[in-house]
């Protein structure tokens, strides 16, 4: 850890994780001495930047592994580059963005705050998810949004198979094609308050999409109460 | 024979019960013929099964030396989780109340279990729906459940937390995910999985985020790294394929493995889950423990062992076989009132009798425990039921002492599988103690 000047904002520490452990890190963003941290050479370490509660802003330059970002409460954080399996899993407010790809279960059971996936994002992004926000650039895979239970899931290419399977009260916005959809899931009317929650998200997202372009799908509601007739 | 209520006597002395199609079977069919729906309920197997009563300790005698009974020095604590965590577990006695949820019970019932386990210096767990200040506020340990739903998970919670418990299965329904049906979602509950109030709610079979113990691995990595390696973290999984299910979890990292058999207590699964689907606590508890061994960490990895534990001879025999606690839920909820006789006519009044309530599910438990419907819930006092429930306690810890001493042990983690017989073949088989009078462990050679 090198600390470029002392812990007023505008300085930056710098950690160098092929030298020092993702440990010493999150320690120190737990109990943060600064306001800007850069992370360099994470090569794919586990858990970077987990558990941050503070209003921190963290630029990680490279890949990382699984649970980037996990369990935020707070705070940015910038992959620049791809994030593994389960980037701001559980994340409960605050900004995490990828500015490439995020393997599978991206933003999985996430409260709130907003996660951007710049490139793709792999299978069950967005799974069981609790209020988040999540936008991304490129494709989804398949099984995404399953029993995604509230906020808002907008993809600007793809979606892959079984979409919003055992969906609840989560909306889900794509423009491109959707390979098909989950158990309970359909497609539903895009309102003019529908389109101008779209194009809030892709502004706070930084993302540049043109509303109008994208379809909803949502849950039909028909597994809310069991019955023989529930046999998908 | 002329006289009629004799002949109507002779009749009704023949007519003979099926053991095939029994009075329950038949009932069940008529049941499913008239609603189409399968049974759901709560509680754990009811059939019998190979268990701890198949097992006898031998006192000492010539060859062992006793202790005096209520006098002399046994000890009950045990360290929970030292393997990795800054903050272990340190409990008075090795009996702890197991996962079970807010949503499932009510905020009394959450109350007074944490209100009697921290009577006598034990743990209780929170269940699948999330962490309750009136449970935490009682609780002096309290272990925070990881389940795949990830109801109200968050990290404050799990700060606040003194272990975590990632569940992979119950005894009771192991590959089986949850339900709590409309009738229990209130507001409250509703507000805390993030879901609609009033609808019937799933809880997922699978973590959402991880897949197999390699991935298991890096998880418990990101749980430590979150709580800066303070708590100990456990894997909880039902007992089916125990013996690999053991290892891999300690190859993920778990400081503490749960096994729970299929005697294990549930608040809502199908009937045919309960009853055919995984394996005996009697029989998942030597194979854990062989896991252990082979791995070297039996004693390291601390191992808890749940489903059907009701008395101190059960705690004494689950630590003799190689346990290191056991957990209680159904003889808890007993122990706070369930199923109490006082409360006989409004279990009739809604088809069910003292003795036999199991219907968990549906929300309307005269006795408060089971229900989210506020006038039942404020027939629970959580002083009394506290009170209750550190009798039961402390009675379970005081047999199982009576035990260990008549065993000439000074602790009850002394307890071996040498102190033990069993009265059956099948237990002999499951436990790996000779069948008593011989010298005969089925399947072992002699
Ligand atoms: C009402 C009730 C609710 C339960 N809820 C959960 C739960 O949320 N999570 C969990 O892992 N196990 C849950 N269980 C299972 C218990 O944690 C435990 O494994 C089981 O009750 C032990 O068996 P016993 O009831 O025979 O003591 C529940 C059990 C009951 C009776």
């Amino acid at each position: 850890m090198t600390t470029t000047a002392g812990p007023t904002p505008g300085t930056t520490t710098v950690f160098d994780l092929g030298v020092t452990g993702v440990r010493a890190l999150n320690a120190e963003l737990h109990a943060p001495t600064s306001r800007h941290y850069e992370v360099l050479r994470p090569q794919g370490a586990h858990a970077v930047a987990a558990g941050i509660d503070t209003d921190i802003a963290v630029d990680v330059r490279g890949h990382v592994g699984y649970y980037a970002a996990g369990m935020n409460d707070g705070g940015r954080v910038t992959v620049h580059g791809n994030a593994g399996t389960g980037v701001a899993e559980n994340m409960m407010s605050g900004l995490v963005r990828v500015t490439g790809d995020a393997s599978q279960s991206a933003g999985a059971t996430a409260h709130g705050g907003l996660l951007v996936v710049e490139g793709s994002a792999s299978m069950r992004c967005g799974i069981s998810m609790k209020g988040v926000d999540i936008v991304v650039g490129g494709d989804i895979g398949p099984m995404s949004a399953f029993m995604a239970q509230a906020g808002r899931l907008v993809v600007c290419g793809d979606a892959g198979a079984s979409l919003g399977d055992s969906i609840y009260e989560a909306r889900v916005y794509v423009r491109g094609g959707v390979a098909s959809l989950g158990a309970d899931c359909v497609e539903k009317e895009v309102r003019p308050e529908h389109r101008a929650e779209l194009a809030e998200l892709l502004a706070a997202a930084g993302i540049d999409a043109d509303p109008a372009g994208f379809r909803r799908y949502g849950s039909a509601r028909r597994l809310y109460h069991f019955t023989s007739g529930n046999s998908y | 024979m002329t006289d009629p209520s004799l002949r109507e006597q002779h009749r009704f002395d023949s007519l003979r019960e099926s053991a095939t199609f029994d009075r329950p079977t038949i009932a069940a069919i008529q049941r499913a013929a008239a609603t189409g729906v399968y049974d759901i309920r709560g509680w754990g197997a009811k059939r019998a099964l190979p268990h701890f009563d198949d097992l006898l300790f031998l006192g000492a005698s010539m060859s062992r030396y006793p202790l005096e009974g209520y006098r002399e020095r046994c000890g009950t604590d045990v360290v929970l989780g030292d393997r990795n965590a800054a903050h272990p577990l340190h409990l008075d006695i090795p009996v702890t109340i197991a996962g079970m949820s807010f949503g499932a019970l009510s905020a009394q019932a959450k109350e007074a279990l944490g209100r009697g386990a921290s009577e006598v210096g034990t743990s209780t767990t929170t269940g699948d729906g999330g962490m309750t200040p009136e449970e935490r506020g009682q609780s002096t340990h309290l272990v925070y459940q990881y389940l795949p739903s990830r109801y109200g998970m968050n990290p404050t919670d799990l700060r606040k937390a003194d272990a975590i418990e990632i569940v992979l299965g119950q005894g009771a329904k192991p590959g089986g995910g949850g339900m709590l049906l409309g009738q229990k979602i209130s507001d409250r509950v509703a507000d805390m999985r993030t879901l609609p109030a009033g609808i019937d709610q799933r809880s997922a079979c699978r973590h959402p985020d991880w897949t197999g113990p390699d991935d298991l691995a890096i998880k418990i990595l990101e749980l430590r790294e979150i709580t800066d390696w303070a708590k100990p973290v456990y894997v909880k999984i039902g007992a089916s394929r125990t013996y690999y299910d053991v290892k891999l979890a300690v190859a993920a990292g778990a400081d503490v493995v749960v096994v729970d058999g299929m005697q294990g207590g549930t608040a809502a699964t199908q009937d045919v889950f309960i009853e055919h689907v995984g394996i005996p606590t009697l029989a998942a508890l030597p194979e854990a423990v062989q896991a252990l061994q082979e791995l070297g960490v039996h004693r390291k990895v601390q191992l808890i062992v749940s489903g059907g534990i009701r008395t101190g001879a059960d705690v004494a025999k689950a630590m003799a076989l190689g346990a290191d606690a056991v957990a209680i839920g159904t003889a808890a909820l007993i122990a706070l009132g369930d199923n109490d006789p006082r409360h006989d006519d409004a279990y009739r009044r809604i088809g069910s009798a003292a003795g036999f309530y199991d219907d968990f599910q549906d929300g309307r438990d005269p006795a408060g425990i089971t229900t989210q419907d506020p006038e039942l819930a404020a027939r629970l006092d959580p002083v009394e039921g506290g009170r209750r429930l550190a009798n039961y306690l402390r009675v379970l810890t005081l047999e199982a002492q009576t035990i260990a001493r008549a065993c000439g042990k000074a602790h009850l983690r002394h307890l071996e599988p040498e102190d033990l017989v069993a009265v059956t073949i099948e237990a002999a088989a499951m436990a790996r103690v000779p069948l008593a009078g011989t010298s005969w462990i089925p399947g072992r050679e002699r």
